[in-house]
């Protein structure tokens, strides 16, 4: 005869009381600063490293000792649950870690140039032992290219967008989308050789008697390539966020369907469209080499899109950072910091002009 | 103001799907028609059909003849916003537009059609929150965004901008399922006094609801799912619910089904 256990699975003892034993306040920085010591004796003692071995394995001792002290005395779910948190917290600070010391580098070298003669002049008749130059014809041609090619992006992505989004049905639609997300993949290089090959050797000797020309308005025409995936794609999905509910309500006040979209559904979308657009911005301002390619670069101003070569502050770096001039390396962060500088003021003021149209709760 | 709806034969599709056959029912003007039925028997496509917002859905659409006062809904050449700017409608949930204000949510219909004079609007706008039984409560805050409102004042928000733009008819599809007993008063209430003006159809859940606020009733059903829905009974108000004459209805009124 064979007996056939069950294992019936046990319900949870109920707790006598609502109360648990908690950590006290203090035993989490405590078994910080324990720790630090340990690692601190661990890795000078062994001698095996510096301080940056001595932080990780203080991070991963505190991590055991924080599991065990309050398995100890708060149980294994308490235990989990802060362990967990501090690798959350963990990962949050090594996220925002390169961001940091990106940004700390940047003032920090860029800040040596960063005087009115730096935004004054441009790099013409510098030689390599001139301290002086600086990058306004850079920033000029940064803010001309981008500029130009916003105006040339914007309306294009964004009706591309509501086409497919809002009028798009079946195969053309499909095409387009396919398409759309090829060209999110294309290389910054491609889309300047493509430039190359179409618009300045091809085209635009038609208008420049022969000579091909090379021009910032080449270079912008290269970022609108690379912008309009972006472009699409970011409105094409805040365009869908956009609740059904609310077109339907709109049409059954028997406003059209062109008037609907304009009116309430773009204006819905509008705060997520911008930062699509600014992140389209972003990337374009730092490309360098389409505008290396098509534009030419240049140390002189030229403030004329449509003529003769103009640089950029992208390229500007490239170039500085590649000088033979005791010089040129601080000109080159200085125009880093004033290209991540531009592209944050640009943000900032974009997300505040779109949420003015917004109404504050 | 107010018009008679006439449906002879209505069928409606989603693609393959037929989600009502031949709807043949008569409502008169100034008065509250209620449809009734269990949940998918198609009322709510029967009533986006009359104002042409079942094609809305890809691949949706409508056979059969519709009329208001004896022109054809479907005619091929009438202006599907014309349509929808004599039948308004009101949705199960409030669907305030978020980007604007409540005097703009109740003038859009009127802003978006072209009206443009300010006194006009102004005027427009309180005389419809009037109706709608909200001004008192908005008037103070007219600049304010809609979607603040709570879930009631959106609701009667929404009826507003609907008869803002003076429509002959209005269709309310579960007008009342997203709010509390408070504000579904309210908007009973509301029909009660809008029925002088309108003609109203409405879609409910809620059979009190249907024999409180309705002249008429039409009871929808289907024999199974994936039929398509039909007109069981239409009649009376106070017939149906005390003495309706098919079996199918009593069994749903009384509880039986559905």
């Amino acid at each position: 005869m064979t007996t056939i256990t069950t294992h019936r699975p046990r319900p949870p003892a109920q707790p006598a009381s609502l109360r648990a034993r908690r950590l006290p306040g203090y035993a989490p920085p405590a078994i910080a600063v324990v720790a630090l010591l340990a690692s601190a004796g661990i890795v000078y003692g062994a001698g095996i490293g510096g301080a940056v071995l001595v932080v990780v394995v203080a991070a991963l001792l505190y991590l055991a000792g924080l599991f065990l002290a309050a398995n100890a005395v708060e149980g294994r779910r308490s235990a989990r649950n802060r362990t967990w948190s501090a690798l959350i917290h963990s990962a949050f600070v090594l996220a925002v870690l390169p961001l940091a010391s990106v940004v700390w580098t940047l003032v920090s070298k860029g800040s040596a140039r960063l005087d009115g003669n730096f935004f004054g002049t441009s790099m013409n008749n510098i030689g390599a032992r001139d301290a002086n130059g600086g990058a306004y014809h850079a920033i000029v041609g940064t803010l001309e290219q981008v500029g130009i090619a916003t105006l040339i992006t914007v309306p294009l992505g964004v009706l591309c967008a509501i086409y497919v989004v809002e009028y798009g049905r079946g195969r053309f639609a499909f095409t387009i989308r396919f398409f759309v997300d090829v060209m999110t993949g294309i290389p910054s290089i491609v889309t300047g050789l493509f430039v190359l090959a179409f618009w300045v050797l091809i085209v635009s000797p038609v208008f420049n008697d022969g000579r091909p020309g090379f021009s910032g308005f080449a270079a912008a025409l290269a970022l609108s390539v690379l912008m309009l995936p972006t472009v699409v794609r970011s409105t094409e999905e805040m365009l869908r966020l956009v609740p059904a509910p609310l077109r339907e309500g709109s049409y059954a006040l028997g406003v059209p369907k062109w008037k609907t979209i304009l009116r309430v559904v773009l204006p819905t979308a509008l705060p997520g469209i911008v930062t699509g657009i600014m992140l389209a911005i972003a990337r374009a301002a730092g490309e360098t080499a389409p505008v290396l390619l098509v534009a030419g670069g240049g140390a002189a101003i030229n403030f004329n899109p449509f003529e003769n070569n103009q640089s950029s502050l992208a390229l500007f770096v490239y170039q500085q950072a590649g000088e033979a001039s005791k010089y040129s390396p601080a000109r080159a962060w200085t125009a880093a910091l004033t290209l991540v500088a531009l592209v944050l003021v640009l943000t900032v003021a974009a997300k505040l002009l779109a949420r003015r149209n917004r109404l504050g709760r | 103001m107010a018009k008679r709806i006439e449906a002879t034969d209505v069928t409606a599709y989603y693609g393959g799907f037929k989600a009502i056959e031949n709807i043949n029912l008569t409502v008169e003007p100034k008065t509250v028609t209620a449809l009734i039925g269990p949940s998918g028997c198609g009322k709510s496509t029967f009533l986006r059909s009359i104002n042409r917002m079942h094609e809305v859905l890809p691949g949706a659409r409508v056979e059969g003849s519709l009329t208001i006062d004896d022109q054809d809904i479907y005619d091929r050449d009438v202006d599907v916003t014309a349509v929808r700017r004599m039948i308004g409608m009101v949705f199960q949930r409030p669907n305030p537009f978020p980007t604007m204000s409540i005097f703009e949510n109740v003038v859009a219909g009127l802003r978006l059609n072209g009206v443009r004079r300010k006194s006009i609007l102004e005027e427009a706008a309180e005389k419809a929150l009037r109706s709608a039984n909200l001004w008192d409560e908005v008037k103070d805050r007219l600049g304010k965004p809609g979607a603040g409102l709570s879930g009631g004042q959106q609701q009667r928000l929404c009826i507003a901008r609907t008869i803002a733009v003076e429509p002959q008819v209005v269709l309310m599809d579960e007008p009342c399922s997203a709010l509390d007993p408070i504000s579904t008063l309210a908007i009973e209430d509301l029909m009660f006094q809008l029925k002088d003006k309108f003609t109203i159809i409405i879609v409910t859940h809620n059979m009190q609801q249907a024999a409180r606020v309705s002249d008429r009733t039409a009871f929808f059903s289907i024999e199974k799912t994936g039929d398509p829905g039909r007109l069981i009974e239409y009649d009376n108000t106070q017939k149906i619910f005390s003495n309706p004459s098919q079996k199918k209805t009593e069994d749903y009124i009384t509880g039986r089904f559905g």
